[in-house]
């Protein structure tokens, strides 16, 4: 297996961008990650997309030959991945092996999500295919409702509180504010999540991520011909991937998702590191019992302290383990099929150290965290500076 | 939901038949093709679940999906049946605000839901405190 390197990077403005187009998206973040890397689009071998659904959000399938046509980049292999909300780190996942394997040299590893073309009821119909249509949906149960289910039993076994899920979003939305691609440039604070309107109890709608628009690409090299196009390589250290049962009611249990602890297992072994080696995290926190629950299962912390430990503000910027500092899902925005790729480009941008005012000084190890649905797939990548 | 997709499962819906392995006596609701445990030497079989539980974790619905406009707010819970599985129910015929986990309950049968003023009407199973 050879060694590989992230060599560029791009990212879209994340938002409800009603003037841009799916195609505009993509287009925009692959000419930014090429520009970065300083490649021509001549030597691209191959490219992979995360996105969940454009079928039911632009009514559009095959969007890899789309793709492919609209980058200019015909006729290299693109294949789409869908895994949900892990779409992205799946694509991650696809493009590593392929050049891994030594298939391919330089590969596009790209995720997009175009949600707002649609109305809000839809969209939020269609993110709820990412669960068992026959067995909770069809029953009454909504996203944010198997998300509530997991939130009040780890209440109940741990004695966490509202209140510290509150400042999961209070935290995210403070990082947001320097991040300038993110969705929100607002701070909230504990009252305003509490007082926001109730979802499905206990998640208010501030516990929530929003929808978002939203386009991320990184373009891959093995390490050794990384050097020719960046002085600031980033290894890919390890990946792990992991599946668990669609349905959360078949699960031993739902404090925690297992896919998660095991792409991390698969992803630790692999990098040669735990979880004390990681200076920060992009964790998956599509509602904020959601970042509790991976800080956790990833080993910042013990099982169930995860609402204590951000309460103390470890996981803050200047903590002791800085997670999302981009904003997360929650402030950034979670353009689903974009956010697995989004959360790799924040950590390449932060060991580079060109994070601005997010920045976490001297970070040299990073994990991304990326989840698609309630835990029926879990992918873990760990980034280490290869300079 | 289209008609065919939910009518192929109205034995399971509505008399709350899962299966269960003879190799391993594991029951499964919904009804599952293959034993997860056994996967090759498994023998799953229909088996008629008692319908008794006890309250797993729940949620107060007030933002809902297509269809359970109708129901805000509705109890949605997960389940521990006595026969081994969970599952995910509504709990109907309670106040939201005097559910707690460990609740005892039995799964009646009840109107789901309904796709449109002309639509069809869905039944199923809800549970209810005993
Ligand atoms: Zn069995």
């Amino acid at each position: 297996m050879r060694e590989v390197a992230i060599i560029g990077v791009g990212l879209t403005k994340f938002g409800e961008l009603w003037d841009v187009s799916f195609r505009q998206m993509i287009v925009e973040a692959g000419a930014q990650a090429i520009e970065d890397a300083n490649v021509d689009g001549k030597q691209i071998d191959a490219m992979y997309v995360g996105n969940m659904s454009a079928g039911q959000f632009i009514r559009q399938e095959h969007v890899a030959s789309l793709i492919a046509d609209h980058a200019g980049l015909v006729p290299i292999p693109c294949t789409r991945v869908e895994g949900a909300c892990a779409s992205g780190g799946l694509a991650l996942r696809q493009a590593f092996i392929a050049v891994a394997s030594g298939i391919h040299d330089i590969v596009v590893a790209a995720g997009i999500e175009k949600m707002t073309d649609i109305l809000t009821e839809q969209t939020t119909e269609a993110l709820a295919t990412a669960a068992d249509q026959e067995w909770e949906a069809q029953i009454g149960a909504t996203f944010p409702g198997l998300y509530a289910l997991m939130a009040r039993r780890h209440m109940y076994e741990y004695g966490t509180t509202e209140e510290q899920m509150a400042m999961v979003a209070v935290k995210n939305h403070h990082n947001a504010c320097f991040n300038p691609c993110a969705q929100y440039h607002m701070k909230i604070t504990v009252e305003d999540v509490l007082n926001s309107a109730p979802v499905t109890y206990p998640l208010k709608l501030l516990d929530c991520s929003p929808i978002t628009d939203g386009a991320a690409c990184v373009i891959l090299a093995p390490a050794e011909k990384a050097r020719r196009f960046t002085d600031t390589p980033i290894l890919i250290a390890g990946s792990g991937q992991a599946s668990d049962t669609i349905s959360l009611h078949d699960r031993p249990t739902l404090t925690g998702i297992r896919a998660t602890t095991e792409a991390a297992r698969v992803a630790y072994k692999m990098a040669g590191v735990g979880p004390r080696d990681i200076d920060l995290a992009e964790v998956h926190d599509c509602f904020t019992i959601a970042e509790i629950m991976a800080i956790e299962d990833l080993g910042f912390c013990k099982k169930g302290e995860g609402g204590r430990v951000t309460e103390q503000g470890e996981t803050a910027l200047g903590g002791r383990i800085p997670i999302n500092t981009s904003g997360g899902l929650k402030g950034k925005g979670h353009p689903v099929g974009a956010t697995g790729i989004a959360q790799a480009v924040e950590i390449v941008q932060q060991l580079r150290g060109e994070a601005g005012k997010r920045q976490v000084e001297g970070a040299e190890i990073g994990l991304t965290h990326n989840v698609g649905g309630t835990g029926g797939t879990a992918v873990v990548h760990i980034f280490k500076r290869g300079d | 939901m289209g008609v065919p997709r939910f009518w192929r499962e109205i034995p399971n819906r509505y008399n709350l038949i899962g299966t269960k392995c003879k190799n391993c006596n594991k029951v499964f609701f919904p009804p599952r093709y293959i034993c997860p445990n056994c996967r090759r030497v498994g023998k799953l079989e229909p088996y008629k679940l008692k319908g008794r539980g006890k309250i797993y974790s729940y949620t107060i619905t007030y933002v809902p999906s297509n269809g359970f406009e109708d129901q805000v707010p509705y109890v949605l819970a997960i389940v521990e049946l006595e026969d081994g599985p969970k599952i995910t129910t509504q709990v109907t015929d309670c106040d939201p605000n005097d559910i707690k986990i460990g609740d005892e309950v039995e799964i009646v049968f009840r109107r789901m839901g309904e796709e449109g003023e002309e639509g069809v009407i869905y039944y199923g199973y809800k549970a209810r405190k005993i």
